[in-house]
This record gives structure tokens, sequence and C-alpha cells, in this order.
């Protein structure tokens, strides 16, 4: 016979209070461990959306970042001849050589620079990231010092309105535009035309060269091309692996603090569920005798004061849940540590997450409220009641 | 009247003492979750810190040059001379981020390329001998390691090291003629320092168009009270120039780094403090359940004439008393626990992981936070209850 779950619930009802220091405490780990998991969602969202499978990145081999690579344009020109290029309409090879720097723009409200990619590309670039739209302004004009603002940094940093203009390399380069990379690591990067920005800057090469495969499948064979050739010193990986490959320390990072910090502050958490399941069972004694000598059996006694304590974790871990769902207004620009460059993501919660999120508060809930319950099935019916 | 006052503040002790221990269970699954809180609190601090290092090991009288666009562009080197020659420069040496891979990417330390003959003048902080240094001087390919890194793979003197470059392609081997000591402890002694030429000679037969180029030059300066016009009097002498310069502090250079990661330090800081509102709710569901079981107690006491002010004493003395001890492990546990941290592999990520007295002191205030919170309502309800309705009550 089982305890019915409205003797359950109105156990919790009863004791507002402690109800609601221990669902909020136990609410407080599960936000943490949430707004981490979506954190490192939102960090591997962002980086995939930012390559496409079909596309190539060509970097110097050993280099590990586009900023670190130099691609000659004798290797360019090379790579822009091997068949398994996807050709347009045109036949124009579906090549974009771009050059990336960093420069240093402040962000609002601190008075030091950070670091910002800055991809100087030919038209076919563009072509390349259909995800990228001009939202206000337009474009930079092909052959001009023009550029354009990626949405985070439009929000977060300084002098970066359209009309304004930026100075570095001994030229003034005017914002024309700003646009949206749909989520992807684009909008923290400033764009402009790629020889401009190589001539502003003395470079004779690019820094990474991206191509479109003319058939999908062709990756293999085209790098087996690349590596057949002794004239290149480059490497090409797939461009949404090259990006996941860019922000693995950092998810990492975020990973393994935030895995330490929520199993620690889960153990203050369970402790505290532990205590007010303990002094639940305690002033219950009389009724658990009761309930006992009513019929109840020892194993619906304990699943009665387990399901009080998986009810109290349950209604802690959707609190929390509530809360870190706020997060995913939020954007956090920081310094990717491998790129060297700001990075900006947002938090983001996936149905995964959720269930992730649930189950830990229920375990939070049944390692807290097992030894209480345990501790209640195990007592005498006589003593028990002798206790009131 | 005084000695009985007296009295009545020890009874009033022992009985709070008496009090906390009354449920043993209770208190000490507490005192536990008090001790876990406070301590990773702590740490978290410690972590906080740790991003500082860099900043809080510089010294007043150096500046750092840097290319203004960002660090990744460098300056030819004959900007040397020129910024030795304006007023107030003391010494000027330089040093290139190498950015290579010893073995794989998750032994990652710092490895500078530095201008032999004068960057260690210039950090006397890096505590060896003179012939070590000598020695680092005269091998092209010889490199001087922190104490804390060659601990940490085990390197002496004389061992040679392979390093993969990404910046500078190639395989590259440096032996260490050098090991140093900070002088104190804020002093890092976790990078790999070698010969600048070593690299540019390579560079001038392979890539010739990327030789004679520096990543930053580390200036000393005479007078460090002029410290800020001597490196506007530098950043002038390269106006519109090619690769127009950024001169600060070394301190304000370092907190460059720490600032743009500032959001993860923000995280950190904000995580450190929930976990103090987590055990907040802990202690004060402690609180609350003891009050409501000795309610009948309470209204005992206040009918035998004791006021309500000695009644909600009485709860924010058990609160207070819960917190310190549990808090008081806590920060007695965080040392040993964070110096075991920094000895491990996983804590040689970062270039210093020490408890500072700010840390401690900031435990105790969350301590007394913690208690003085936990005891509110308790106590506001203990001190209010109706002497009827406190003896009816039944827990």
């Amino acid at each position: 016979m089982k305890v019915p779950f409205s003797y359950v619930f109105r156990n919790l009802w009863t004791r507002k209070l402690t109800t609601m220091l221990t669902a909020g405490g136990m609410g407080l780990v599960v936000f943490v461990f949430a707004a981490v998991l979506m954190l490192d969602a939102g960090l591997k969202k962002t980086m995939v959306g930012t390559g496409s499978y079909d596309n190539v990145v060509f970097i110097r081999k050993a280099a590990e970042t586009e900023i670190q690579s130099g691609v000659s344009r004798e290797q360019a020109s090379l790579i822009e001849s091997l068949p398994q290029v996807a050709r347009d309409r045109d036949g124009t090879a579906m090549v974009s050589k771009e050059s990336v720097v960093l420069i240093s723009l402040t962000k609002r409200g601190q008075d030091k620079g950070s670091n910002i990619v800055t991809r100087g590309l030919p038209p076919m670039g563009l072509t390349l990231r259909p995800q990228v739209k001009i939202t206000q302004g337009r474009m930079f004009r092909p052959g001009s010092s023009e550029i354009v603002i990626g949405r985070n940094v439009f929000e977060e940093f300084e002098g970066v309105a359209i009309g304004q203009s930026l100075r570095f390399a001994q030229r003034d380069w005017l914002v024309v535009g700003t646009f949206d990379g749909g989520k992807s690591a684009f909008d923290s990067e400033v764009w402009g035309d790629c020889e401009q920005l190589m001539q502003a800057f003395r470079r004779t090469g690019f820094s990474s060269t991206i191509v479109r495969l003319a058939d999908s499948n062709s990756f293999d064979a085209l790098s087996k091309a690349v590596a057949a050739e002794v004239r290149f010193t480059v490497e090409g990986k797939r461009e949404q692996l090259f990006y996941e490959d860019q922000s693995r320390a950092l998810s990492t990072f975020i990973s393994i603090l935030g895995t330490v910090l929520s199993v620690i502050f889960s153990l203050g958490a369970m402790i505290g569920a532990a205590i007010t399941m303990y002094s639940a069972v305690a002033t219950r004694t009389a009724e658990i005798g009761t309930l006992r000598a009513l019929g109840f059996r020892r194993p619906s006694i304990l699943a009665a004061f387990l399901t009080e304590s998986l009810l109290l974790s349950l209604v802690g871990g959707i609190a929390g849940l509530v809360f870190a769902s706020f997060l995913q207004v939020l954007t956090i620009s920081t310094l990717n540590f491998q790129s060297f460059s700001q990075l900006a993501f947002g938090f983001v919660l996936t149905p995964k997450i959720v269930v992730q999120t649930l189950i830990f508060s229920l375990i939070m809930g049944f390692v807290g409220g097992f030894l209480p319950a345990f501790k209640a099935s195990r007592m005498k019916i006589v003593d028990s009641l002798r206790a009131a | 009247m005084r000695p009985a006052r007296q009295r009545i503040d020890v009874y009033f002790l022992k009985l709070i003492f008496k009090n906390v221990f009354r449920a043993k269970l209770r208190s000490s699954l507490t005192i536990i979750g008090l001790v876990i809180a406070i301590m990773a609190f702590g740490l978290l601090q410690t972590v906080v810190d740790a991003w500082f290092a860099g900043a809080n090991a510089s010294s007043a009288a150096r500046m750092v040059t840097r290319n203004a666009i960002s660090l990744v562009f460098p300056m030819p080197s004959y900007y040397r001379d020129r910024i030795k020659a304006v007023p107030g420069v003391k010494a000027v040496a330089h040093s290139q981020w190498f950015g290579g891979i010893y073995i794989e990417p998750k032994n990652f330390f710092p490895q500078f390329a530095v201008d032999h003959e004068n960057f260690f003048e210039m950090y006397p902080e890096f505590l060896m001998t003179p012939e070590e240094l000598l020695a680092f001087k005269r091998d092209r390919q010889g490199a001087v390691v922190g104490r804390k890194l060659a601990d940490q793979f085990g390197w002496k003197v004389g061992d040679v090291v392979p390093i993969r470059g990404t910046i500078f392609p190639g395989e590259w081997r440096f032996t260490i003629r050098a090991i140093f000591d900070g002088k104190d402890e804020t002093t890092i002694t976790r990078q790999f320092y070698f010969q600048w030429e070593y690299i540019n000679e390579y560079l001038k037969k392979r890539f010739p168009r990327r030789a004679d180029q520096i990543g930053v030059f580390n200036i000393e300066v005479t007078d460090p009270g002029r410290i800020a016009d001597i490196a506007k009097a530098v950043d002038a002498e390269f106006k519109n120039s090619l690769a127009e310069t950024l001169t600060e502090t070394e301190k304000a250079f370092q907190l460059g780094f720490v600032a743009q990661s500032e959001a993860i330090v923000v995280a950190i800081r904000v995580v450190s403090f929930v976990v103090v509102f987590i055990i907040m709710a802990v202690v004060a569901n402690t609180m609350a359940m003891t009050a409501r079981e000795r309610l009948a107690e309470y209204a005992t006491l206040k009918a035998l004439g004791f006021s309500p002010k000695f009644v909600a004493a009485l709860v924010y003395g058990e609160a207070l008393m819960l917190s310190s001890i549990g808090a008081g492990i806590g920060i007695l546990l965080t040392l040993p626990v964070a110096s075991g941290f920094a000895n491990s592999p996983a804590g040689a990520i970062f270039a210093a992981f020490k408890v500072s007295s700010d840390t401690v002191l900031m435990q105790m205030a969350c301590a007394l936070v913690v208690g003085l919170v936990a005891a509110l309502v308790p106590g506001w309800r203990s001190a209010r209850i109706r002497i009827v309705d406190g003896l009816r009550h039944v827990g």
C-alpha cells in the first residue's frame, strides 16, 4: 500500500519557510549548473554556426589560428586551380583569399583595449558566408578604405557607429555599415577589403584561404592533392571543425570550472536537503509510528520520505532552471585564448540541458533524502508511537 | 552589580554553546556545509587573484611599448636606439612572444625570445647566479627557465627542450642554461626565455621580411614619478610612422590582458557569492527549524521574566556561533587545500596561486553575514512569540 501523494505534498506545504530555504539553496546550485551548460552550448552553437560544412579553411602547417598563419599568393593560386574547388556560374573559382589581423578597440565602460579580429576579404568571401547579412548602412565597396562592423562589436565597443572612422595603419577607415552574422563568431569581427588592408599593413601574403568544395565528399581528395604537392606548406580543415577547434580551450575551461563548481556547491545543497529531511523525520516520529500501525509497510514509508525529498529538489530544480532561462538575453564577450581575440557568445537553453539539469537536481534530492528516509523506514512501531 | 552581570554573560555563552550541539547531527551537517562553502569561496577568490598575478608582479619603474594597432603587430628593431635616446629612459630590452608547443598543446607555458644582453639586468627579481647568466648569454640556443616551470617538467640545467613553433614554424631545440628563483612570492617563475637572436638569424635566412621585428620593448625609467610623461615622449617619437607605438606601465600592460577576459573574472566573482547565498539558505533553514522546535522553551524563558531581546540574542548567538565554527574550520582548511592545488598539475596553469589576507578577511565577513541573516527571521519570530502560544506550541 502506498502512502498517498497528498500526504507528501502537504508536509512540504505546512513548513513553508523550511521548504523555501531548502529548495532555494538547491535552486541556486541548479542555476549555476544550468548556466555553465548553457554557456558551453552557446559557445559551441556560435562556433558551429560560423563554419559551413562545405567550406575548407587553409592555413599554414603548424599554425593553429589565422593570426599565426601565412599563405603566399602563389600557394593561394595553386589551391584555386585544384579540380575539387567549386566554380560559380561564370566559372570563377569559389575561393576567398583573406587577410586577418587584430586591432585593439575599446569596450564601452573600459579604458583598456580588447583585440578584435579584422578580416580583409574579396567579394567571393561574402558569397561563401551566406549567413552574414547587412543590418544597417551598406556593405563596404571593394577597393576602398571602408569597413563594416559585426553586431557584437557594434553593440559593445566605442567609436564604431556608422559615419565614424577608425584610425589604424596610417589610414582612416570609414564605417559604412553593420552586419549580423547569425550569432556566429563573425559577429565579433570587423570586415574590410582584403587588398586595401594588405596594402595598409604592408603584407604580401594572405592569412588564410577559404574554398567551397565542388562536392561535399571531396574533402579527402582535396587534402590528398594538397599533401602531394611540395610547394604547399598549408593544411586544410573543414570550416566547421576549424572554428570548433578554435574554441576548444575556452570550452574545456568553462566545462571543467563549471563541473567542479557544481559538484562542490551541490554538496552544500545536499546537506541542506539532508538537514530538512532529518528534521522532518524527527518531528514526525509519532506519525510514522501511526502510519506503520495502520498497515503501511517499511518500503512505503521509505518511498514517501524519498518522494518528499525528490519533490523538494524538483521545486528547486525548476526554480533554478526558470531563472537560468532568463540568462538567454545576455551576451558574454571575452578573450578566446587560442585566437587571442574577443569572442561574443550567449547562453543557450536546449532540451538536453533541461533534462540534464532536472536529473541533476533529482540526484541531489535522492542523495540528500535517502539516509533520513531510510532512518524513518527502520523505526520500530512501538518506539515511535511512544516517542510522542 | 558588575560581577553578577559577567556571570550572566558566561552562562549566556554556555547556554548558546549547549544549544548549538543539542541536535548533533543537524549541527554537524550544517558545519560541514559551512566548511565546504567558506572554503569554496576562498578558493574562488584566490582564482580571481591569480588572474591579477601578472599585474601584481610588475614594477613601477618599467614600461612596455607595443605596436599601437595591437600586440600581434611587430615594430622594427631599430626603434630600440630611438627609445634609448628619449630623456628619462634608463635601459631598453625587447621580447617577443613565441607561442610554441612543448610536446602537446596542453603543456602550455609562456615562452619569450628576449634581448639576452639586457633583459635580465632589467629584471632583478629573477634570481640566478652570474655564472648561469653568462652561460646563457654565450649559448645561442640557451634558455632560462623559472623554478616552477622547471619543477613541473623535471628540467635541470643542461637539459635540451624541443619546442614546436606555431608563429615561427619549425622544431626548435633549446638547452637550459639557467633556472631562476623569484625574489619573493609575487614573482612569477613559470616562463621560458631564450635568445631573440636565435629566431632572428633563422628568419633572416628563411623569411627576410619577418626578420628584425620586435614584439614589445621593455623600458626601465630613471624616475618612476615621471613615467607617464616618458611614455608620452616615447609614443611621440613614432607618431605618424609605419608602426605607431603605445607605451604604458608594466602594470597597465598586464591589466590589459585581465580586461580582455573580464567577463570570466566577473563570472567567477559572482559564482563565489552564489555559494555564500547557498550556505546562507542552509544555515537559515537550520536556525528556522531550531527556533521552531524551541518555541516552548523561549516562551518559558519569557514567562520567567527574560526580555524578548534576550531571547532574540540567544537565537542570534547560536547562529553566529554555528557560522563561526564552520567558517573557522573552512578558513583553516583553505590554506593547505590551496597549496595542494597549486602544486598539482591542474594548478600549474596559474602563475601564482596563493590565499591573500584579504581573502581570509572576506571569508570572515561572509561568515558574519551568513550568521546574522540566518538568525533574522527566527530571531524576530522567537522574540515576538506570545507566552501562551509558545507554551501551547508543539514542535
